[in-house]
């Protein structure tokens, strides 16, 4: 069992939450872990991404290797593309399609649809509006978890959890907010992929 | 035995505080500035009252870890790599006056300059000083080599330098914990001259760390961070350094590498296990992060000896970070390519935040520059370097910390006007005060604009020695109080700024600005706490 997954988005959109709750179930799993995060200049509005990968058996690179990422986990739809050399052939890619625009140069609706539309595996929902229905849109993030989670061989408990730990210090409301949009995400992919 | 979760960093300083630690010295500076965070927030550390408060700059950080080394007791130091150029004085003489208390300089490099203005290997100060180097291949190495680097500095009586490259700093793992240690009493040096680098005492000093060059060779030759691990086909050998060791193992996963392997994780570099290597295979490819430093040992000037492969002969690339699809070009290995990424996606490079303070700033300066056009503003180091980029493009230079004084300086003696330097608070803190006190001697015509946004922004909130001082040591460096202006960086007083600024640009002298409002995410972390 192993799963090479990259999480990618925009400096503040939080994919970090995203990367810890999967250690947290990873570890709680007894499973190696190694998860490379990018600190420093690039938090400003600009693309962040984040290596996470685990395995029954120890793992040696911190960063994935070409065309062997199992997911690429994506908050923002133009970011999915930027890191489609690490996808394997099978691989899956997870994205919100809610567009993040600080840029100019920011390609057009039609543009970026029909890049995902070649994609064979693809779970592509508007995780900020469906957020948003669940309470607020600030649980984007936990939506896009969801949505992972069919593919992740990680039990979906051990998720749950992870979700009570993070968010556990704000208090229950915030905890069930995030678990709804969480069940929500999970919800779609089942009945999509 | 417990098992955590750890930034390589962390693994770091918490292998430093279960060694015995007392004390940590830092200035901020990516990649290495989780590693006093990590401190910072440790319960073992409060209850043992273990010093982690941030200093003024590296050179400072390096001379107060090196007085607690003298009173005997464990330290590190930390900074990233350009940060060793600024210790690199008090860093170079502690080979000679050595070391009493444990002492680990911890060195974040930023191969592919991530967040830096360079891709320096801290490797080569090492065997500049003479002294011994260490570097890990993984989170656990970080984790175990504080116990051991501090025997080892307290053995030899010698700083040792610990090198971490970003990709190591900042990836997370999981940690096997060993048993905690004591700190070490408060001792004075046995000999009193050791730490008086006068010309008599610095020649025996000298003469004693080439002497005792040898024993550090025999240390790293039996060092469990080195080892050399043997394979049938004998017509290349690897020599692998520090995080490369998991690049290369990566490509050899299902099967055993047939090539023997040296592994390098201390230096100066094991000289029998490569005599071991050189002796018996045809070939050597070396690997390492950062520049070519043991490939160039071992090649030598004119390469008609040993056949080394590397980054000097186009092996590997000859900058950057390494990563395993290299390391398996470098071996004739297949791996995959992966797609393209589709043209569409355009680059989305960082730049200063809605609402930053900085923003107005370079709103305000721009306009009263606008009819001298562009080349008259000198930048530094922090967030505000951003507004080098459109639509601000407000600043022409970014060198290194301090250099904007300084070039403003240069410059309007060269006759330039006008002349602004634009620093950040902490940057001043770090190295702006002294290029002031060029600048007020110099009677210089320049505008300096302190960035006062109450934080160390660009590395992530720490707090800065001059917080609320600024004015008081603009003053007392000599700057005359009615050309000390703050304004406030808001839209709203634009053209109050404005104003002020052309005023000071006419003012013939020296003239300080403090825009000063907080970094958003300072302000909004403050409301935060307050909830
Ligand atoms: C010698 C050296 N040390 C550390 C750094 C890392 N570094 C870059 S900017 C910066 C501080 C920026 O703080 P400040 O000047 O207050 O500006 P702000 O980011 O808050 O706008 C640091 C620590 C560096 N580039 N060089
Ligand atoms: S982090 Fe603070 S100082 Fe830096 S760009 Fe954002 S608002 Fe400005």
């Amino acid at each position: 069992m192993k799963k090479d997954i990259i999480l990618a988005g925009v400096g503040g959109q939080g994919i970090l939450s995203i990367a810890t709750i999967i250690g947290y179930a990873v570890v709680e799993s007894g499973l190696y872990l190694k998860q490379a995060e990018v600190h420093g200049m690039s938090q400003r509005g600009g693309d962040v991404q984040s290596n996470l990968r685990f395995s029954d058996k120890p793992i040696h690179s911190d960063l994935i290797p070409n065309g062997e990422a199992d997911i690429i986990i994506s908050v923002e739809p133009m970011e999915a593309l930027r890191y489609l050399p690490f996808l394997s052939e099978k691989g899956w890619v997870i994205t919100n399609t809610k567009p993040f625009i600080n840029i100019d140069d920011y390609p057009t609706e039609e543009e970026l649809k029909a890049e995902l539309d070649k994609l064979p595996n693809k779970i592509a929902l508007n995780a900020d509006e469906v957020a948003k229905e669940a309470g607020n849109v600030r649980a984007m993030n936990m939506v896009m978890l969801g949505a992972t989670s069919p593919f992740l061989g990680l039990p979906v408990e051990k998720l749950e959890e992870g979700i009570k730990t993070v968010f556990g210090r704000k208090g229950q409301a915030v905890v069930d907010l995030n678990l709804k949009a969480f069940n929500i995400g999970r919800k779609f992919a089942e009945e999509n992929k | 035995m417990e098992k955590l979760l750890l930034l390589g960093d962390e693994a770091f300083a918490q292998g430093a505080l279960d060694a015995g630690l007392s004390g940590a010295f830092g200035y901020p500076g990516t990649p290495s500035t989780e590693i006093i965070e990590h401190i910072q927030k440790s319960d073992l550390a409060k209850e043992r009252h273990i010093h982690c408060e941030w200093s003024a700059n590296e050179k400072t950080s390096m001379e107060e870890g090196l007085g607690m080394s003298y009173a005997g007791k464990r330290t590190i130091v930390t900074m990233k790599h350009v940060g060793l150029n600024v210790a690199a004085d008090p860093y170079m003489n502690s080979a000679l006056t050595g070391a009493n208390g444990g002492i680990i300089v911890a060195v974040g490099d930023d191969p592919s300059m991530h967040s830096s203005q360079n891709e320096q290997d801290s490797r080569f100060y090492a065997k500049f000083a003479m002294l011994p180097a260490m570097e890990p291949s993984d989170q656990q190495e970080a984790y175990d080599i504080p116990k051991y680097a501090f025997k080892l500095s307290e053995k030899y009586k010698l700083p040792v330098l610990f090198r971490i490259p970003t990709r190591l700093c900042h990836s997370r793992s999981g940690v096997t914990r060993t048993e905690v240690l004591p700190e070490n009493e408060l001792s004075l040096p046995k000999d009193p001259n050791q730490f008086m680098l006068l010309p008599a005492i610095a020649r025996k000093r000298y003469q004693h760390l080439l002497e005792i060059q040898k024993d550090l060779e025999k240390e790293s030759e039996e060092s469990p961070f080195n080892k050399y691990i043997d394979g049938k086909n004998k017509s290349l050998g690897i020599i692998s350094c520090g995080i490369s060791y998991n690049y290369l193992m990566e490509n050899y996963q299902e099967s055993k590498c047939e090539y023997p392997i040296l592994k390098i994780s201390q230096y100066p570099i094991p000289r029998k296990l490569i005599e071991k290597m050189a002796d018996e295979c045809d070939e050597i490819l070396v690997l390492e992060e950062g520049m070519p430093i043991v490939e160039e040992m071992l090649k030598g000037y004119l390469g008609r000896g040993l056949v080394v492969k590397g980054r000097l002969d186009g092996t590997l690339p000859r900058a950057g970070e390494l990563n395993a699809n290299l390391v398996a070009k470098a071996l004739q290995l297949t791996f995959k390519d992966g797609k393209n990424i589709p043209e569409i996606v355009a680059p989305r490079p960082p730049a200063l935040c809605v609402g930053c303070p900085h923003r107005d700033t370079y709103l305000a300066i721009n306009e009263v520059l606008k009819p001298f056009g562009q080349g008259h503003v000198f930048g530094d180091i922090g967030c505000y370097t951003l507004g080098f980029q459109p639509p601000f493009n407000s600043i022409n230079t970014c060198i290194d910390m301090g250099a904007s004084i300084t070039l403003a300086v240069g410059a309007a003696t060269a006759g330039l006007f006008p002349a602004f330097g634009v620093i950040g608070d902490s940057t001043f803190g770090h190295s702006g005060m002294t290029g002031l006190a060029d600048a007020v001697d110099k009677k210089s015509n320049v505008v300096i604009f302190i960035l006062d946004n109450s934080t160390t922004a660009m590395t992530g909130m720490q707090d800065n020695v001059l917080l609320g001082k600024l004015e008081q040591v603009c003053m007392g460096i000599g700057v005359e109080k009615e050309h000390i202006r703050v304004i406030t960086p808001l839209k709203n007083k634009h053209d109050e700024n404005v104003k002020i600024i052309e005023e000071e640009m006419n003012y013939n002298g020296v003239s300080v600005i403090i825009p000063r409002r907080e970094c958003i995410h300072l302000f909004a972390k403050k409301k935060a706490m307050k909830k």
